[in-house]
This record gives structure tokens, C-alpha cells and sequence, in this order.
């Protein structure tokens, strides 16, 4: 008796939906696990991770504040992997987004109103559009590697924010710490509820997903996305330009990672020092992917990312484990929901003693 | 310039070098095999506390390179599983490969937070190892010797062996090499298996040679530039010796430029030149597809044999 992997006529709907619960189930109990061999109170540290976010509601407005830029990049990238194309850089556009949009906020001086946070937020999607655009153009002029050239640019962007925050843009009231000045309350974005943190681009990134999930489905651009994707041969014979899709999906992303930084500066923190970088355009691969490149999985997924992130913080308090743990278990969710790929393309049969017996008169 | 000056300069760019050029090294032989392996950062940083943990233990340096060395494989062997047993996305499981490092090593090291280790002693007399100028080629740790001899052993075992020979073939053409009776999969995991152990030696370097002790994230993205440097290198060792020297000397002029004492550019500007030149470097071997130095013709796709 051995398992026998057997390829599906189709992808298994019901496989699709089921192995992310799946892997997040099977992330809490493993980390559960692990975490106790390693003499930490496992079953503490993952309630405080998991659960602890959803069940305190004075911790709702942080994981809102920090799911938006996780489900707004991970839209964008979920439109690049369907088309095969792989942006691994969102977190540099996400830095150069956030630097475009604090580049108007400094140049509109004391000048402020929905107007100029307008002008800084499509600053900062046309950023990250323009840091995407060169691994874009690389790729369909050069047939350079997109992956190499966008994590490269990642690191091409921190080091862009740590020469503006630490010379030019040097906050000079900041006691030589190297961040930019604290934004004027008239360059903010909106606060949605009085008194609290959720600003308005959390319902951007509420209201988002269900404009990609209307792209995706039921424009030709979705289409020639998922065809670009899933079958090249037959996009080329359809007539579809595969190059311009690439491009596309590529500045998409790109702007959807911009975008995302320039909300979170113009939202959430209203300065940039060399902290700004907190692993978002890296983090938002495992939503895409947790997502199932779904526009609303995104959403959901983002949530979920974004309460280990929460969680992560409340655990170091409780049981003192380093903020990165949290960054095990979100690896440990794309690990399984990877590994489960599996069990969406093929069939697992259990191949009795029959066929076995033949192997061996064979 | 004094020569004590350019000599501290000499030896701080060796310094700087030997970590990335040992993980580069590995992940040149993985991404030969046809693999795309992003998680270098991880399986270092698993290194370096895996080498540091063992050194604690055993007293013994030795130990804990070789205990490195198996960390970081272990780590690789978690990607390899994926990648070859489950048909994984490369580098979807790659990421997750370096965010799961850092986390594991930061969750490991709690317990070794403060703890110092014995440090290697000089393989040379202390005459060579501790003049005043002969230093500058005796006075290094023996990890730095050890990747010094792992190009030309590398170079030699890519380009001179049969087995090499049988891993470019995987990592340029997998079904070729499936149908005359190679197993593609076998060949891959030695390769991964082998630029796990590399990294985790690299990483070591960090807890055990550079500041002997355990910090969080202490390898502060070496590994991204380890792959920054394969790709840089055209994937030819030859190349990679020189590329790692280059981005070494590249390193040494940002700290310096930090620290101030000397700096006609700003230090972010040094600490980006690898990332920028590698962008531009691959930009032309893409374009001219010049003989021999191009990407493995497999690298980064699933192997999915049609038997």
C-alpha cells in the first residue's frame, strides 16, 4: 500500500477554500508545539497571537491600521502572480511611494486640505509605479529577471530613505535624529472615527478589493491576466500583448504598494525615519498567496496577517519572546499553504496491494 | 595614508567579504542546480546561531562551524522539501525560508543573549599571525582561509568533475538530463543542501569571528547581498571571487563614510552601489547573452517530469 499522487482534471474548488484554514489551524497547533520544546508557554503565546487581536476590541483599530497596507499591496501583487509575473519588490515601492508623497507634503509647506493629501497620495502611487517600471521595462526590453531586479530595488529604496531622512529632509527640529518633520494635522488623512487611529485608508483598502475582484472577473484586462498566466501559448495565438500585460501587472503593483505607503505615511504616522520599512511589501506576498490571489481572500488574509503582527506585539509583553516570532508563524502559514498547492492540483490515492503486485511481475 | 591605515583597511574588507562570498559561493552551486533559493538571509542567520549555540556548548570553534554548517542545512533541507517534494513556488518558499530564519534564530538566541564563546586561534605562528605587517595575510580566523580555498574547489568541481558536469546539465536542461537516467531531484537536494551548510558557515562568521557573540538580525542583510552577488558574478566563480571584493570594498566605504573619517558621498550611497551594479550587471548579461555567463536556462522552474 503507497500514496499515489494523481493530477485533477481541474483544480479542486473545495481544496482551494479549505487549505488556508487549513494552514492556519495547523500553524497555531504546530507553533503550539514547538514553542513549549522550546520551554515558552506555546499554548499562551499562540492565544496571544491569534486571538488575543480579535477577542481585545481596544486592539481592533491597530490590526485595521496595519491589515490596509498589507491587503492594498497584496491586491496588486495577486495581479502580477496571475499573470506569472513576480514582483518580490513591494516593499521598496512601498518605501519610494511613502517618500513621493512626504516629497509634496515638504514642498506644499504649510499648505494643507483634502486637495494637497490628494496630490501626495497620487504622488505616491505614481512612485511606486515608477520603481516598478524599471524592473518592467527590464524585463520586456532586456528579458532581465523581474524577481532579481525588484528585490534588488527593494534594498536600492531603503537607502534612498536613509540618505533623504538623514540629510536633505532631516527633520532640522529633530534633535539630529535622522526622520523627516511630523506632518501638519492639514496634510493628514482623515481620521474615520473620532478618537481613534483608523484613519481613511482603511476603508480604502476595505472597499479595494472588491474593485479588484470587478477587474479581475469581469474586465478584459482580468482575463488577459489570468490567460498571460495560466496558458502563454494561447495568449500569443489569441493575439494578447503579452509585453504590454506584463508591463500592466507589474505597475499595478507598483501602485498599489505606493499607494500603500503614502496612506500609511499620510494615515498612520505622519513622519519617515529609518524605521518607516516594516516589511509590508514582503509580508503582503504571504496575504497574496493565503489569498489565493483572490481579491476578497486578500482581504481576509490580510486581516489574519495583520492580527499575528498585533499578536506578535502583545506576546512579547506576555511571554517575552522576541517581536520577530511573529515572523515564524507567518512563514510557517505560507510554508503550508505552499505545501497544500498540492492537494489542489492533484488527488491523493491510497494505490492497494493490486498495483503493487504488478509492479513487481513488471 | 599610513600603512597601519591601509593595512586595518585591507583587513576590514576581508572582513567584510568572507560571509558574503561563503553564502554566495553556496547559492552559486544551488542556482547552477537550477534552483532559485531566496532564503539565504534565513538559513545564515540560522547559522549563526546554530554556530554560536554549539560553541557555547562544546567549548570548541571547530564544533561550531561544523555546527553552523549542519544548521544551515537543516534549514535548506526544509526548502528542498517543498521545493522538490511538493513542487512548491521557488520563491514564494524562499521568502518564507528567510522570514522563518530570522524569526527562529531571534527565538533561539533568547536563551544565548550576553553568553560569549572562545574565539578561534590563529592557525599561524603568532609571529606571522601577530606581526605588524604579515598580519594583513596571516592574521585572519580560519573560516576566512576555508572560503578562500572553496572557489577554486568549487570552480574545479563545477567545471573538472563528472558530477559537476551532471549538476549544470540538471540546472540547464532538467528533462535532458531526467531522460538519460539522472535524478534531477537527488542532484538539486545535495545542491541545496550544500548552499544551506555554506550560508550557515557565512553566518557563523558573524557570531563567531566578527563580534563573538548573539545579536538579533545580526547578519543585517548580508544574505540579500550574497544573492545580489551571484547574480552579479554572471553565476562564474572566477567572477564571484573578484564581485565579492568589489561589493567588500564597496561595504568598507560605507563604514567608513558612517563613521565619518573620510567621505566625498554620503554612506547610503556606497550601501546601495551592490544592489544598483547588480541591477545594471544583469541588465547586460541579459541583453548580450555573452557565452558562459547567463542563468542556468532552468533556473527558478518546478521540475515536473512528464513520466
Amino acid at each position: 500500500m503507497r500514496l499515489k499522487l494523481e493530477k485533477r482534471p481541474e483544480p479542486s474548488t473545495l481544496m482551494l477554500f479549505v487549505t488556508p484554514v487549513a494552514s492556519v489551524l495547523l500553524t497555531m497547533f504546530i507553533g503550539m508545539v514547538v514553542f513549549d520544546l522550546l520551554g515558552i508557554n506555546g499554548f499562551r503565546a499562540v492565544i496571544d497571537i491569534f486571538l488575543t487581536p480579535l477577542l481585545a476590541s481596544y486592539k481592533w483599530q491597530d490590526v485595521a491600521v496595519k491589515a490596509a497596507p498589507l491587503i492594498i499591496i497584496a491586491l496588486g501583487l495577486s495581479v502580477g502572480n496571475r499573470a506569472q509575473v513576480w514582483n518580490i519588490g513591494a516593499e521598496g515601492q512601498y518605501i519610494i511611494g511613502a517618500l513621493c508623497a512626504a516629497g509634496v507634503g515638504i514642498a506644499a509647506g504649510t499648505a494643507g486640505g483634502p486637495l494637497v493629501v490628494l496630490v501626495m497620495i497620487v504622488a505616491g502611487i505614481i512612485g511606486g509605479m515608477a520603481w516598478a517600471w524599471i524592473p518592467a521595462v527590464l524585463r520586456t526590453r532586456y528579458d532581465v529577471n523581474e524577481i532579481l531586479t525588484s528585490l534588488m530595488l527593494v534594498y536600492v529604496a531603503f537607502q534612498v530613505l536613509a540618505y533623504l531622512v538623514g540629510g536633505p529632509w532631516k527633520d532640522p527640529n529633530g534633535r539630529n535624529f535622522p526622520a523627516t518633520a511630523p506632518l501638519q494635522p492639514s496634510q493628514e488623512l482623515p481620521i474615520l472615527f473620532p478618537g481613534s487611529t483608523v484613519h481613511l485608508g482603511v476603508l480604502i483598502a476595505l472597499i479595494l478589493p472588491f474593485v479588484f475582484w470587478l477587474l479581475m472577473s469581469r474586465s478584459v484586462f482580468g482575463f488577459q491576466i489570468r490567460v498571460v498566466g495560466s496558458a502563454p501559448q494561447a495568449a500569443r495565438y489569441g493575439g494578447f500583448d503579452t509585453k504590454r500585460t506584463i508591463i500592466l501587472a507589474l505597475l499595478i503593483s507598483g501602485a498599489m504598494a505606493g499607494l500603500a505607503g503614502a496612506l500609511e505615511f499620510t494615515g498612520a504616522l505622519g513622519t519617515i525615519n529609518l524605521g518607516f520599512p516594516s516589511n509590508y511589501g514582503f509580508t503582503a506576498i504571504i496575504v497574496s498567496f493565503l489569498g489565493r490571489l483572490n481579491p476578497i481572500g486578500c482581504l481576509i488574509a490580510g486581516i489574519v496577517l495583520a492580527v499575528t503582527y498585533v499578536g506578535g506585539q502583545v506576546a512579547q509583553t506576555t511571554v517575552h519572546i522576541p517581536n520577530a516570532t511573529a515572523g515564524i508563524f507567518q512563514a510557517m502559514m505560507l510554508f503550508f499553504i505552499l505545501a497544500s498547492d498540492i492537494l489542489v492540483r492533484y488527488r491523493v490515492r491510497l494505490v492497494g496491494s493490486a498495483s503493487s503486485a504488478q509492479g513487481v511481475k513488471a | 595614508m599610513s600603512p597601519d591605515f591601509v593595512i586595518a583597511a585591507i583587513m576590514t574588507v576581508v572582513g567584510l567579504t568572507t560571509p558574503i562570498l561563503l553564502a554566495a559561493l553556496g547559492e552559486l552551486v544551488v542556482e547552477k542546480s537550477g534552483v532559485l533559493n531566496l532564503g539565504v538571509e534565513g538559513m545564515m542567520l540560522i547559522g549563526a546561531i546554530s554556530g554560536f549555540a554549539v560553541t557555547v556548548f562544546t567549548f570548541n570553534p571547530w564544533l561550531g562551524v561544523i555546527g553552523a554548517a549542519a544548521g544551515g542545512a537543516l534549514a535548506s533541507l526544509l526548502f528542498a522539501v517543498l521545493v522538490l517534494g511538493l513542487n512548491s513556488n521557488q520563491v514564494a518558499t524562499g521568502l518564507a525560508l528567510a522570514i522563518f530564519g530570522t524569526g527562529l534564530s531571534s527565538l533561539i538566541g533568547l536563551s544565548f543573549t550576553g553568553r560569549i564563546v572562545p574565539v578561534f586561534g590563529s592557525i599561524f605562528p603568532d609571529a606571522l599571525a601577530r606581526h605588524p605587517y604579515l598580519k594583513v595575510i596571516f592574521g585572519y580566523s580560519p573560516i576566512v582561509y576555508f572560503a578562500l580555498l572553496m572557489v577554486p574547489a568549487v570552480a574545479w568541481f563545477l567545471h573538472r568533475t563528472r558530477a559537476g558536469l551532471i549538476l549544470r546539465a540538471v540546472g540547464e536542461n532538467d528533462h535532458s538530463a531526467h531522460s538519460i537516467g539522472y535524478s534531477v531531484v537527488k542532484v538539486r537536494l545535495a545542491a541545496i543542501l550544500f548552499g544551506g551548510a555554506m550560508a550557515g558557515i557565512g553566518g557563523a562568521y558573524f557570531s563567531m569571528v566578527i563580534t563573538p557573540m548573539w545579536a538579533e538580525r545580526m547578519t543585517a542583510g548580508r544574505g540579500w547581498i550574497a544573492l545580489a552577488l551571484v547574480v552579479f558574478a554572471g553565476w562564474r566563480t572566477g567572477r564571484l571571487l573578484l564581485g565579492a571584493y568589489f561589493f567588500g570594498i564597496l561595504m568598507a566605504l560605507e563604514l567608513y563614510a558612517k563613521a565619518a573619517g573620510f567621505s566625498f558621498l554620503p554612506s547610503p550611497f556606497w550601501a546601495a552601489m551592490p544592489y544598483l551594479m547588480t541591477v545594471v550587471a544583469l541588465t547586460f548579461i541579459s541583453a548580450r547573452e555573452s557565452a558562459g555567463a547567463n542563468a542556468p536556462a532552468c533556473l527558478g522552474k518546478p521540475f515536473l517530469p512528464s513520466t
